[in-house]
Parts: structure tokens; C-alpha cells; sequence
């Protein structure tokens, strides 16, 4: 079967799907596979930027952001050492945490049975920046550059009081294991925008105190498998298993298919399985991703500017600084979910030597895919969100000296930030006390900020559902509320 | 080329099965097939179950308000004056029911449908799942002879309603393949094949079924299945993820499932094993079932949160599992559809609220409890072994031990008759401490010192307090090349120093014997640490008796220059400092009992001795025997207690020829015996505590909500029959009630799970879930005549896939008709054969058997194959038990049920075929088709290998023409000739890659390398990896990796 063969064959079953028959959307354009139930026939024509496998009705409404890139810090990065200036207790260092403020609420176990808790004010000096004059820690010199771009959000507030369930919460709008990831809801819901990648795509860079990820986080839980996320991998093979074996040729494997492809088409004849002309297609996309994704992957065409624009790191595959500039070329492409981890955030102690490596490590490259999206028309289609699986304690963790300390997990408030996609740039929302414990003002309860996440795309996050155990389940349970303040 | 054109040439639009009765004819309204899934879908959110988030105070889902005579909203027979309906059909937005905003709208159709119910009466019924199954007959039909058993019969009858003719049965060739890949998970082999295609008796398919069951494939096949459905994993799936031993645990169902345990036996084993009366070992492994959820070890975690979330997942995997029951969406509010309070939720929570377990085990590796060991059967016969050999050794020891007061006594007749020994030399300096310190000194502590029974008399007792020692007078001026030697009489009950002269203010400057952490430790100082020899014994001195301590040091400046002596004997040594250079001497006195203001002694001490030479190894021996014979020779009255010990120790352990021997068998049995117990792997098991935990629910379903104003008792929800009168509401009566022959459930949900696994999918589509949202069977009768059946034949699995994989349903060619695909795309109506792709275990194990690399071992610890590098490390994911360590040989050629289940990374050869990560219960898996899996099965090395495999065996054993061998692999992978088509394809194919390869003869090496196996020498690599490319292409064939 040779590739017009092929290309015929896709066009009539793209005729199909278009006309409706129920017999499973070939996977032109994400990494669609159908199973055997059929049932998610798609209406490509009904996602916005020529999508293809949308679910019907979808996007409900005009989408400002077209994809989205997640820059999770994975960990929990300081609020109060990077965004959440407190000057009131700068001079308060020792000083025991006020029973006012602590409120008995629950800590970990890891400092419960701590006698004290002293207060352990950053060291870190904070500056005004840009023309939103917001306040950011000498930590971030590159963000800070960026900051009129940006919206953070001081009063994020969750759940969970451990990494697993606190980073799973985030990430699938629950706290255990089985839920779908928001990426594969989103590659559910609104299909792809490209012929030859998946449309769900997980970047994982190391930092220093790594506390392990699971595959779960970008796990497709009760939605059809192809939904779930690709990983990206720095190294020869971005994808588990792209490179052809050593002493096959591209020139073999071609043939390869064709013969495969003959004679799967010949099985089909015999069977008439439509699975079988899935299956041909797939074949075919994959030989497809074989050069796409070395593309997508190879920085040498990059202009030495936008190279040096994420810094030095960038040179070294599995970077945060690599991951960066991929998610920048991911998302020229027309890559839906872009789902960057870096780990390395979880700062029980030795906190500030440890986070001025992590921010040495990230700052400068989450500030340049800012500046590189923006300078290329991208930022205002494409929501950015930076943000962790909660905050940390304004109490040090173990001994607190002059230049020492560290903070244990602290869920009752954390700072995120958010760009392009038509949130509001150059603002600060929410407010928290003096201590950075409580939120005072504007709370943002992680539902909400999911559902604003899927608003942006066009999503009603209460009607992006799926049928599973007789229940509609959706990302946001039966919670979240769009914060409509910070759209633009 | 084949034509595509002629394959689903139309492009009208069918109506697939919008519901599955087909729905031509007017409606039928049965209430618990036809209006309740209507019911359930648009109006129970607001007016079901769910007192929280019920509207206007009517409840659609009880007969007692729905059909009210007070206020009637339904007059039954009289639709047109039912407010019911008219809310359903009025143009009046603000009456209209469901309400625009909740998303719901009734179709024409549905609307006819309860239009028709209350006309015919408005019956009121139960959800039919939950109604006992009541045995139907087999319908009659228009074709019996077609049927072969009961099963054709309601599927002929649902045909010819539908119109449809079942498919021809299929070719002996395919057939043998599909039941083989079903019953065992992996094909047949080329002689099974043609046994059974020569086989022409009329009962020749029946033998296979018979033989594929009593294979032990069979059981592991079986396995696969209900690993998923228990969550089965090699971690803990938390956090860092830590491994656990479970498979112990999974080698007890496959055992279960190859002896056909029946399947209420199975059930109760899993559920309440531990709760039988005299509970086997193997039933207490079997309830490691609700041990497999996750648990956390995540430090900081809190315990009540995660022993709920243990128990809530035991819930929901019991429930699913057995009842088709989505009991979890009752756990913060009353569910929303099914019958199911809140309240009950948290009955049925109590059947596994006792488990002693903690919630959180912070940071621990392996199996927490409640656990048990499992003995292998030769672990088990090498302890019994053991046990026997210690307990006669014991016995000897003990008899041993009981002569030896004769013995003794006969040793010191002897010791009497002989001339005294003489004292050794003089020494320098002595303090015999025995009674006063007359002899020299002078006590620095408070008052009085204290005297004690010692062995050689008297003793110094010595507290331990800063100031309690012997001020011995000036010592003597020692450097570095003056001989030392120190002896004394010791019984340490704490650290300190025994005697020193030492300047602990000038570096340390002077020497000591002390004893630190119970070990003889001496140093001779300059200044610590540089100028400094430290030496101290490997063993500790025993804590109770008494011990004699020689000390001697040769001048030489060196550690090796200093010898210790214990009770006689040199002590073994271990140096801390080596090298002393410069004087020792110091203003500070000699002290019995401290250094000059630190270790201060804890203990006794007695006959002090200090001398500048060096004591040969000899007299030392002498020096402590003299005091043991000084007993000896002693009468007895004269013995003091102390003196009696010594004697007694230093008989038994230097003298009697009889009982050391027998004491050191007996430790070395006992140390043996504790190596083979360590390796006995432990499996985590149920297991209730003591006293019951109280029960209440929990407000929102949090951890730290309890209701404690209402305390609740397990129980089983109302809607369902309930325990029996007088039992206990424990996991036992649980277990039986699950299997009880009122539950409507069980059997059902059983029987449509192994429906699904031969035909793809289940009689009910959402076979993990049987209540008011589930999708209707798509033949209720024939679910409940099997249901009842399989009851009736005792719960017996392999009767049961007996009679299903014998039915002509079965037996059809799965080939379809264009017309058939659009109708019926995923065979519901069974007007043909199962055809779908393998699952993830299959598709592996499939090759590597056609390949002939299969490791056909059974069970045992699970098994590392290849996975490419780095995905632990990637996650962090390795933190838990360090990077993945891949097996060799036999390991990686293993089934794929024994592959280490990591849950936070799953193994790729798993996930990308759609196998679940095993975090939670899962009891059907998807079937996707993706360019992932192209990709791994091209180029995954496990696969490249096989290919070439596969090659290797078409050159040695599939004849000499390359069509022959062709012919050969290829019925190796599909068990059919290839047709000639496919023969052509595949030669000419062949043809390229030879040429190819001879072109390029450095790339036909590279790719032949791939993998552990030896290349076979004998053949040309041009050649081998030519055919590796043709196997290649086989191996990748859609029907390779699917069952036809």
C-alpha cells in the first residue's frame, strides 16, 4: 500500500467521521486511537484552529487560549521567599507563631511534634518591579523582568498536606489515584491542532530535593488511554521507543510498513474489521512521529538570541531551561497541553541555599518562554501557569538561625502566577495575613483555578464530563468557580 | 491493491444501536428495563435517594412517593391527567421537566416510553439488578438446530427479532488459535494445531476445551484478569513507592484458578480467610486481596486520614468487584442513584474499619502488617528439618548441662590433690582493693567507699559520680618507649575508666584502660588525636559477671605493641590512633575509677595491678587462672557466691570437654535456622484487631469529621437481602453473604465479567457497574440463565467458560459483513465471533511463544524484563528502591503477569496496551489502538529480539525455500497458511531485505545483536537479519496481536 493509498483511505474515513458515522475518529492529529467501543466519535470541525477530535459542542464558547503550558514546580515552592513579601514580620524572626493565626489548623506530622514554631521571616530582599510595581525577591531577577506579563496569584489554598495527594489533587481535581489529568481532559474535550504529535505532551526536568512524580499525574484515569500524556524524554529517544532498532534503516522500515500495511489491508478485506484501518493509520502516524518529533526536538535551527535568551542550561537535554524552549516549539506546533514538571522544591530545611540553586535552575527560563511567546504574537493564545502543589510554613522547621531555616507543608495558602490566554498581565491577585498562613482576601481554591484554566480554553468546566460508573465525573467534582476577576 | 472502496461503501447514517433492544416496534414499558434507566438518568439528581439535594420533597425512585395518593403527581392508567407527565411535555419553561439547566432533556421516544407506563398502570418495580435472578427457560426459536447449549438459544432469539442470521462458524484453524489465546493467554503451538485439525471426532473441539483448562496456562491467564480487578502491585503506590512482597498472594489465585476452587469458596477465602475456623495458611494468604490497596509511607502523612482511605478503597473494590456497586459515591452524601445511604456506606465500611493496621507505616520498605510468612514447600521442609535438629540438640545441651555439677566436682578433687600454684611475679604497683585501701590510695568520693563480694575477696563498688574514685598516689613519669602493663578484676554496669593517669585538660595527655560502650579500650597519649595510640576489643565484655583484664604495651609506640587479655585469653582488637611519639607524663595522679575529670566508673572493681614491662600472653593466662584455682582448692563454706559463679563459668567454658561442643552445635542449628526463616517471603494479610474500633460516619467523608453522636454496626445496605438473623456482622458473614444464593448480584456481575473476557465486552456493557446508571444487558435473560446456571453448577469457573466457549454464539467466524459493522459495531448483538486485539500481557507473551523465547516458569517473585534506562530515575520514582534493576536470562522471557508492577511508573509494555497501573480496582479494561503501540512493537528490543528469533527458527526449522519458512513463521503467529496474497507480499519483502542487507552487511550485525540471546552461530547474519525484517513484519501483523 503505498502512501497515496493511504492518504485516500484517511481522507474517506476523515469524510466519515465528518458525516458522523459512528466508526471511531482516525487519529489525524493526536495520538487518537480509538477503542473498540467507538463511541467518541469526534466532529473535528467543531473545535476551534481546525481541531481534530473535539468532543460535539466543543469549545462552548469562543476560547481565549488555545493551548496551555503548565510549568509545575513540583515540591511546593516558598510563597513568602519568592512572591508573598511580608515586611511586617521581618523583624520578628523567633518570635513563637501566634495561636491567632495558626488556629489550630493541622500540620504534618513532621512538625507536630515540634515544641515551637518559631517565625522565620525570608532573607531574601524584595524589590518592586515593572510597571504593576509588584513585589518580587531578589531570587526571580528574570521573572521580575517579566512581571507586567504576568498575574500572580498570592491565595491559592488546597487540600492535601502531603506531595502525593497534593500534587495528584492539582493535577486530576482529586486527591487519590483514578481520576483523569487535566491534559487528558483537555486532549479529550477540545482533540488536537496537529497532524503528526500527541496532543498531550509531560516534560520532566530534576532539581535538587526531589520528591518522586508518579505516572499517574498525566494519566488518562477513567477517559480512553489516548488521552493521557505523552512523555517528552531528553536523551535519543523522545519518545519511549521512536528510533528505529540499530541496522534498520529509515529506508528498511519504510518498506517494512508498506508491506505491513499491505498486508493488513489484505486482513481487512478477508474480516472487514475497520479496527484493522485504525490500526493501518496508526502505523502510519507513528512513522510520521519518527521524523516529527526529532524536529520538534532539535534546537540547532534555533537563532543564537532565543538560545540565549533561556541561558546557559538550555544546552543540556532534560534541562528546565530545554524543557522551556521545547514547550515554546510544542506549542508553536499546535500542541494542546504542554505539562512541564521540575522537581526539586521541597525545602524542609537548608531552605536558603536550596531554593537560590532551584531558582538559578528555573527563573531565567520560565522568564524567557514569556518574553519568547510574546515577541512571537504566541502569549496571547497561549495560557502559561506556573505554580506548585501548595505553599510552606512561615514557621521554621528545625533550628532557625540568622541564615538558616527550613518550612515545612503548608496547604492554607500559596502563590502562583499566570500569563497570556486573556488573563489579566501586570496583576496581583488575592492577599494574605502577616504571616503568609491565612488567606485575608480573594481565596483561590484549586477547583477554581482548573476551572479558570478550561474557561480560557473556550471549556464550561461543569459540561466537560465523562459517563464512568454511571456517574458524570468532570474535572472540578461538583466544585470550582471561574475567577472572573483576573480575565482580561 | 486491494480495493478499499468495497468496505464500507455507504455513508447513511444508521442509528447504532441507540438502545439495546433496538427499539422498532412501539414502546415496551417495563419499569425496571425501560422507565427506571430514564428515571435514573434525568430525574434522580434532584428526586432520588439523595435527601441533600432533593427538590419539591418527591422521590422519583420509591413507589411511596412517586405514586402518592395524597397530592398525586402519577394517576395510573390516566396519563393525561398524570401531572407527571404533563411537567415532562408542557411548553411552559418554568414547568418543564428536566429543568433547561440541568442538561437534561427527554427524548420523544423516552417520553412515550413513560407515557406508556402509566397507561399500562404505572407497575412499580425494583431496579431488575437488583431482584434475585429467576431462571429462564431458553426461548424457543426458528432455528434450534443452529443452537448447541442453552446460551445459543437467547442469542438466536435476540437475532431473529433483530432480523440477523448468526455468522458461519469459524475455521478449525482459527478456532483452535482463539480458544487457546483465550483459555490460556497463549497460542497454540504448531503441533496443537494440526492435532486438532486432524482430529475429526465429533467431540474433538470439546477435548481441546477440556485440555486448555487443565492447563496450568489456564490459571494464569485467569490471573491476569483478577490482578486487576485486586489492584495486585509489586509497590505501595505512594510517594517514594516502596516495594512490597505480594506475590505470594498472586501465586495462591493462580493455584486457585488451575484447581477450580469454586468461586463461593474463592470469594470467601479472599474476603474472610483469616475469620474461618482453623483458617489454612493458604486462606489467610488468600485475603492479602484487601491487602493490595495502596498504603502510605509518605513521611508527615497522617494516620485516621489514611486507615479510612485504606478501608474506603476496600469498599469500593469489594463492592465493584462483587456487586457491580459504585458504593464510594455514597461515602459523603446518600448516592445520588442507587439505593445507597450514607449511613449504609459506613456500615459497609465497618466490615473493615477493625483491620489492625496503621494508617500511615512513615518510610517503611516492604510488607507492613498485619502480615504472615509464606514457605516455599522446600523452605518449609528444610525448617521442620531444623526444628527437629534443635530440639535435640537442646535436649543434649540440657543433659550436658545437667552433669556438669558432677563433673566439676570430680575436677576439683583433682585440682586439690595437686601442689598450689605459685602467684606470678611482683608487680610494680598493686591495689588488691579488698576490703580497705590500706595497701595505698585514697577515696575521693562521698563518705565511705564501698565494698562488695568480689572474686578475690573483697571489691570496690563504684558509683558512677563525678567524684567517685581512688586517688592512687603519683604513678609513674612514663614515655613512650617504657613497657606497660595493667591488670585488674572488672564487673562493668556502665562505662568509665578502671585506671588511668591522665591529663584530660592537656590533650588527653597520659594513658587509661577504660570500658566504652562494654569494650576494654586503652590509650597511651601524647595529645589526642595526633600523638596517640587507641585500641579497644571488637567484643564487649559481658555485662553481669565478672572479668579479668590484662593490659600490656611493648614500647614500641605503636597500636600493634598493645595487647589485651580477657579473662586469660588475647581479645581480638580493632585501632583507633596509631602512633605515639612523645611522653605521656603529666602532673595528674594515678586514678582508680576516672581520668582526671572525665568516665567516671560505673561498676566494680578488685586486685588492681600495674607494672612497667611487658606481660607475655602466658603469665596473663596465669594471672586470672590463679584466682579460679584459688576457688577451686578453696572448701566449699569458704566460697562466697560470686567466687561459686566464676568457678562455675570458667568450668563450663575453659575446662569441661563435654558441654562446649554441643552449646556451639545448638547455636550454629539455631543461626541456620534463622537464615532460612529470613528468606521466607511474608505476604500482608486481613486480620482484625482485638477490640473493635468505634464506627460512625463521617460528615463530608473526612477522616476528621466523625459523627460521633451516632455510632453505626456493619451491615449490608437495605435494598439488598440482609445477614442473616444471629450472626456476627463481621467480613465473614460478609464473605458468605456476598456467595449467598439471595444475592442478585454476585453471580451475575461474575458471570458478565467472564462474558467480557471471552467476547470483549459484558452482557452489561459497564461491568463495573450494575445499579440504576448501568447500561441494561444487552440479553437479560441469558444473563440471568447464567447467572442462576452457574450457581446451580456450584459456583464452577471452568464449567462456566466450558459452556460458554462451547456454544455456537462462540464458535461464529468473527469476519463482518459491511453491513453487520454499521448495524452492530462492536458486536453486541453476537451476530458474529469475538475479534479484538489482545490484551497487554497477551500481546507480549503471544510473541515471545511464537517466537519461541517464552520462559514458561510458574509464579514465584515477580520479574524485571527490559525496559529502556532511566524511566525510574526520570520520576524520581527510583528514590523508593534505587534504579531498575533489569533480570538476565529467564527473567526477561518470563509471562507477563510476573512483571514487577511498580504503580508509579508502570512497566511501557503494560501501559501502552492499556494495562491499568493497579492503583485502584479495575475491572474491564480499554482496548486502544495507537501510534505508541506501533512503535513498541517495532521497536521495542523485546519485540526487535523476538523478531530475530523468530528468523533463527524459520532458517533452522522452517525448511529451506523461503516460502516454506515463511509459511512456517507465519502459521507460527496466526495458526492458519498464508493465502497467497500474503504469501507474495511477504517473499518479495523478503527479497528486498536480503538485498538490502548484503549491501549493508554492517547493519544486518547491528540489528541481529539486539537483545541477551546468543546469536546462533551457524547462520549468515545477512541472512539472519533479513528474515529478522520478515519475522518483524509477521510479528507486527494486526492479527497477530488479536484474537480472531
Amino acid at each position: 500500500m503505498d502512501e497515496l493509498q493511504i492518504a485516500q483511505e484517511m481522507n474517506r474515513r476523515l469524510f466519515l467521521s465528518r458525516s458522523g458515522l459512528g466508526l471511531g475518529s482516525v487519529a489525524l492529529g493526536s495520538l487518537l486511537g480509538r477503542d473498540a467501543s467507538g463511541k467518541d466519535a469526534a466532529t473535528p470541525e467543531a473545535a476551534g484552529g481546525g481541531a481534530v477530535g473535539a468532543m460535539p459542542g466543543l469549545p462552548h464558547f469562543p476560547a481565549k487560549a488555545k493551548r496551555v503550558i503548565y510549568l509545575f514546580q513540583s515540591g511546593a515552592p516558598s510563597q513568602m521567599d519568592l512572591f508573598d513579601y511580608k515586611p511586617a514580620i521581618r523583624d520578628r524572626r523567633g518570635v513563637e507563631l501566634p495561636d491567632s493565626i495558626r488556629m489550630g489548623q493541622r500540620i504534618t506530622t513532621m512538625t507536630s511534634g515540634q515544641k515551637n514554631f518559631p517565625v522565620a521571616p525570608s532573607i531574601f530582599p524584595f524589590a518592586q518591579h515593572g510597571e504593576s510595581g509588584a513585589w518580587i525577591s531578589e531570587l526571580l531577577p528574570h521573572t521580575a523582568k517579566v512581571v507586567d506579563d504576568l498575574c500572580i496569584i498570592r491565595s491559592v489554598q488546597t487540600e492535601a498536606i502531603n506531595h502525593d495527594p497534593a500534587v495528584t489533587f492539582v493535577q486530576t481535581g482529586s486527591q487519590l489515584a483514578g481520576r483523569p489529568s487535566m491534559g487528558s481532559w483537555v486532549a479529550y474535550g477540545l482533540g488536537s491542532m496537529n497532524q503528526d504529535l500527541p496532543s498531550f505532551v509531560v516534560l520532566l526536568s530534576r532539581g535538587r530535593t526531589d520528591q518522586p512524580l508518579y505516572d499517574r499525574l498525566w494519566g488518562s484515569g477513567f477517559l480512553p488511554s489516548r488521552y493521557q500524556g505523552v512523555k517528552l524524554r531528553g536523551g535519543k529517544d523522545p519518545v519511549l521507543f521512536l528510533a528505529n532498532p540499530s541496522g534498520c534503516t529509515p529506508e528498511l522500515r519504510r518498506r517494512q510498513l508498506d508491506d505491513l500495511g499491505e498486508l493488513n489491508g489484505l486482513r481487512h478485506q478477508e474480516t472487514g474489521d475497520p479496527e484493522i484501518l485504525t490500526r493501518i493509520a496508526q502505523y502510519e502516524l507513528a512513522y510520521r512521529m519518527q521524523s516529527s518529533v526529532p524536529e520538534l526536538t532539535d534546537l540547532s535551527g534555533e537563532p543564537k538570541s532565543v538560545v540565549d535568551l533561556y541561558g546557559p542550561d538550555v544546552q543540556r537535554p532534560g534541562s528546565y531551561a530545554a524543557n522551556c524552549l521545547l514547550a515554546r516549539r510544542l506549542a508553536e506546533r499546535g500542541v494542546r497541553f504542554i505539562q512541564l514538571y521540575h522537581m526539586g522544591w521541597d525545602q524542609h530545611s537548608d531552605l536558603p541555599n536550596q531554593i537560590r540553586a532551584q531558582c538559578r535552575d528555573t527563573d531565567q527560563a520560565s522568564a524567557a518562554l514569556i518574553s519568547d511567546l510574546k515577541q512571537r504574537g504566541l502569549l496571547e493564545d497561549t495560557l502559561v501557569v506556573w505554580g506548585g502543589e501548595f505553599g510552606r510554613t512561615i514557621y521554621s522547621q528545625g533550628a532557625l538561625t540568622a541564615t538558616d531555616y527550613g518550612r515545612d507543608h503548608h496547604p492554607r495558602c500559596f502563590s502562583i502566577w499566570m500569563a497570556g490566554g486573556g488573563i489579566k498581565p501586570g496583576i496581583v491577585h488575592g492577599t494574605t495575613d502577616d504571616f503568609s498562613y491565612n488567606i485575608v482576601e480573594d481565596p483561590v481554591e484549586v477547583y477554581d483555578l482548573n476551572a479558570t484554566i478550561l474557561n480560557q480554553l473556550g471549556v464550561d468546566h461543569t459540561r466537560l464530563t465523562y459517563k464512568f460508573q454511571g456517574r458524570d465525573f468532570r474535572l472540578t467534582d461538583v466544585h470550582g468557580k471561574v475567577v472572573k476577576s483576573i480575565l482580561a | 491493491m486491494p480495493p478499499y472502496r468495497s468496505i464500507v461503501a455507504s455513508s447513511c447514517l444508521l442509528a447504532v444501536l441507540a438502545t439495546p433492544a433496538g427499539r422498532a416496534e412501539p414502546p415496551s414499558a417495563n419499569f425496571s428495563r425501560d422507565v427506571l434507566p430514564i428515571l435514573s438518568e434525568n430525574c434522580l439528581l434532584c428526586h432520588g435517594p439523595d435527601a441533600g439535594t432533593r427538590k419539591a420533597d418527591l422521590r422519583l425512585d420509591v413507589a411511596e412517593s412517586a405514586l402518592r395518593r395524597d397530592d398525586p403527581i402519577i394517576e395510573p392508567g390516566n396519563p393525561d391527567e398524570s401531572e407527571f407527565i404533563r411537567r415532562l411535555t408542557t411548553d411552559d419553561a418554568d414547568e418543564k421537566m428536566p429543568p433547561a439547566k440541568s442538561g437534561k432533556a427527554l427524548t420523544a421516544e423516552q417520553i412515550a416510553i413513560l407515557t406508556k407506563w402509566v397507561d399500562d398502570g404505572a407497575k412499580w418495580g425494583k431496579h431488575w439488578a437488583f431482584e434475585a435472578p429467576v431462571r429462564p427457560e431458553p426461548p424457543a426459536v426458528a432455528r434450534p438446530d443452529w443452537a448447541r447449549n442453552a446460551i445459543d438459544r437467547f442469542v438466536m432469539a435476540r437475532l431473529e427479532r433483530e432480523g440477523l442470521h448468526p455468522a458461519v462458524e469459524a475455521d478449525p484453524a482459527t478456532l483452535v488459535r482463539r480458544l487457546t489465546l483465550d483459555l490460556t493467554g497463549l497460542p497454540p503451538t504448531a503441533a496443537e494445531v494440526d492435532a486438532f485439525l486432524a482430529d475429526h471426532s465429533a467431540d474433538a473441539y470439546e477435548k481441546l476445551v477440556d485440555r486448555l483448562l487443565a492447563s496450568p496456562r489456564y490459571g494464569e491467564a485467569m490471573a491476569s484478569d483478577w490482578l486487576d480487578a485486586a489492584r495486585y502491585a509489586d509497590t505501595n503506590g505512594y510517594q517514594n513507592d516502596f516495594a512490597r512482597t505480594m506475590w505470594p498472594w498472586r501465586d495462591w489465585v493462580i493455584a486457585a484458578f488451575n484447581r477450580n476452587q469454586p468461586f463461593d469458596q474463592f470469594t470467601i477465602d479472599q474476603i474472610a480467610g483469616d475469620r474461618l475456623p482453623g483458617a489454612t495458611l493458604a486462606q489467610k494468604v488468600a485475603t492479602g486481596f484487601n491487602r493490595n490497596n495502596r498504603t502510605v509511607t509518605e513521611a508527615g502523612s497522617i494516620e485516621e486520614e489514611y486507615r479510612i482511605e485504606n478501608a474506603v478503597d476496600r469498599v469500593e473494590t469489594t463492592s465493584t468487584v462483587f456487586l457491580g456497586l459504585t458504593l464510594g459515591c455514597a461515602r459523603c452524601h446518600d448516592h445520588k442513584y442507587d439505593p445507597v445511604t450514607q449511613d449504609e456506606f459506613y456500615e459497609f465500611l465497618g466490615f473493615f474499619n477493625n483491620v489492625n493496621e496503621k494508617g500511615v507505616y512513615t518510610e517503611t520498605r516492604g510488607n507492613v502488617p498485619p502480615l504472615i510468612a509464606v514457605p516455599s514447600a522446600e523452605q518449609e521442609a528444610r525448617i521442620k528439618r531444623l526444628d527437629a535438629e534443635v530440639a535435640e540438640a537442646t535436649d543434649a545441651v540440657q543433659k550436658s548441662e545437667a552433669g556438669l555439677d558432677a563433673r566439676r566436682s570430680a575436677w576439683e578433687e583433682t585440682l586439690r590433690s595437686e601442689p598450689a600454684p605459685a602467684d606470678s611475679a611482683d608487680w610494680g604497683l598493686r591495689f588488691p582493693l579488698a576490703g580497705d585501701l590500706k595497701s595505698g590510695g585514697t577515696y575521693r568520693g562521698q563518705g565511705e567507699p564501698t565494698w562488695v563480694d568480689g572474686p578475690t575477696g573483697r571489691a570496690l563498688a563504684l558509683d558512677g559520680q563525678a567524684e567517685s574514685h581512688v586517688d592512687a598516689g603519683p604513678g609513674w613519669k612514663l614515655e613512650p618507649a617504657d613497657p606497660l602493663a595493667v591488670a585488674f578484676w572488672v564487673r562493668p554496669l556502665g562505662d568509665g575508666a578502671c585506671l588511668s593517669q591522665m591529663d584530660d585538660q592537656a590533650a588527653f595527655r597520659g594513658f587509661d584502660v577504660c570500658i566504652l560502650e562494654g569494650k576494654v579500650t586503652v590509650h597511651l597519649i601524647h595529645a589526642w588525636p595526633g600523638d596517640a595510640i587507641k585500641v579497644k576489643t571488637k567484643d564487649a565484655l559481658p555485662r553481669a559477671p565478672w572479668s579479668h583484664v590484662v593490659v600490656s604495651y611493648d614500647g614500641s609506640g605503636k597500636a600493634e605493641g598493645v595487647k589485651v587479655y580477657v579473662d586469660g585469653e588475647p581479645a581480638a582488637t580493632e585501632v583507633e590512633a596509631d602512633g605515639l611519639k612523645n611522653t605521656l607524663a603529666s602532673d595528674q595522679p594515678l586514678r582508680i575509677g576516672r581520668r582526671s575529670a572525665s568516665l567516671p566508673l560505673k561498676g566494680e572493681l578488685a586486685d588492681v595491678r600495674l607494672d612497667r614491662r611487658n606481660v607475655p600472653a602466658e603469665e596473663a593466662r596465669r594471672l586470672f587462672q590463679a584466682t579460679i584455682l584459688d576457688v577451686a582448692r578453696s572448701a566449699d563454706p569458704d566460697r562466697t557466691a560470686t567466687r561459686k559463679g566464676l568457678l562455675a563459668r570458667y568450668y563450663r567454658e575453659h575446662v569441661d570437654r563435654e558441654l562446649p561442643p554441643l552449646t556451639a552445635r545448638l547455636a550454629a542449628l539455631q543461626a541456620q535456622k534463622a537464615e532460612v526463616e529470613k528468606a521466607v517471603p511474608t505476604v500482608m494479610i486481613m486480620e482484625d484487631a482485638p477490640t473493635p474500633r468505634p464506627l460512625h460516619p463521617l460528615k463530608r467523608g473526612q477522616y476528621d469529621l466523625p459523627d460521633t453522636s451516632r455510632s453505626l454496626t456493619a451491615d449490608v445496605p437495605s435494598s439488598l437481602p440482609s445477614l442473616p438473623a444471629g450472626v456476627a456482622h463481621d467480613r465473614l458473614a460478609l464473605a458468605r453473604w456476598l456467595v449467598s444464593p439471595e444475592n442478585p448480584l454476585t453471580a451475575r456481575v461474575t458471570v458478565n465479567r467472564v462474558w467480557q473476557r471471552h467476547f470483549g465486552e459484558g452482557l452489561v456493557k459497564s461491568s463495573e457497574n450494575f445499579g440504576l446508571q448501568s447500561e441494561p444487558p444487552t440479553h437479560p435473560m441469558l444473563l440471568d440463565w447464567l447467572a442462576t446456571e452457574f450457581v446451580r453448577m456450584g459456583w464452577d469457573l471452568k464449567d462456566l467458560h466450558r459452556l460458554i466457549v462451547t456454544s455456537a454464539t462462540y464458535r461464529q467466524s468473527s469476519r463482518a459483513p459491511a453491513q453487520l459493522v454499521q448495524r452492530d459495531p462492536e458486536n453486541r448483538l453476537l451476530a458474529r465471533g469475538p475479534r479484538f486485539r489482545l490484551g497487554a500481557e497477551a500481546v507480549r507473551d503471544n510473541v515471545l511463544a511464537v517466537s519461541g523465547l517464552l520462559a514458561d516458569r510458574l509464579g514465584g517473585a515477580s520479574v524485571k524484563p527490559y525496559q529502556p534506562e532511566g524511566l525510574w530515575e526520570e520520576l524520581a520514582g527510583g528514590a523508593g528502591e534505587g534504579p531498575y534493576v533489569q533480570d538476565k536470562g529467564e527473567g526477561l522471557y518470563r509471562r507477563s503477569l510476573y512483571i514487577y508492577r511498580k504503580r508509579t511508573v508502570p512497566h511501557p509494555v503494560m501501559a501502552t496496551f492499556d494495562a491499568p497501573s493497579r492503583e485502584i480496582c479495575q475491572v474491564k479494561r480499554a482496548r486502544t489502538n495507537t501510534p505508541l503501540q506501533a512503535l513498541e512493537l517495532l521497536n521495542d528490543v523485546v519485540y526487535v529480539e523476538a523478531a530475530r528469533s523468530l528468523a533463527a527458527l524459520m532458517i533452522e526449522k522452517g525448511g529451506t525455500a523461503p516460502e516454506d519458512r515463511i509459511a512456517y513463521a507465519f502459521r507460527r503467529a496466526t495458526a492458519r497458511e498464508p493465502n497467497q496474497d500474503e504469501r507474495r507480499v511477504l517473499l518479495t519483502g523478503l527479497t528486498h531485505y536480503l538485498e538490502a542487507f548484503r549491501a549493508d552487511p554492517a547493519a544486518a550485525n547491528a540489528l541481529i545483536r539486539l537483545g541477551e540471546r546468543p546469536i546462533p552461530a551457524s547462520i549468515d547474519p545477512v541472512e539472519l537479519a533479513a528474515y529478522a525484517a520478515t519475522a518483524g513484519v509477521i510479528l507486527n501483523l494486526d492479527e497477530t496481536i488479536t484474537l480472531e
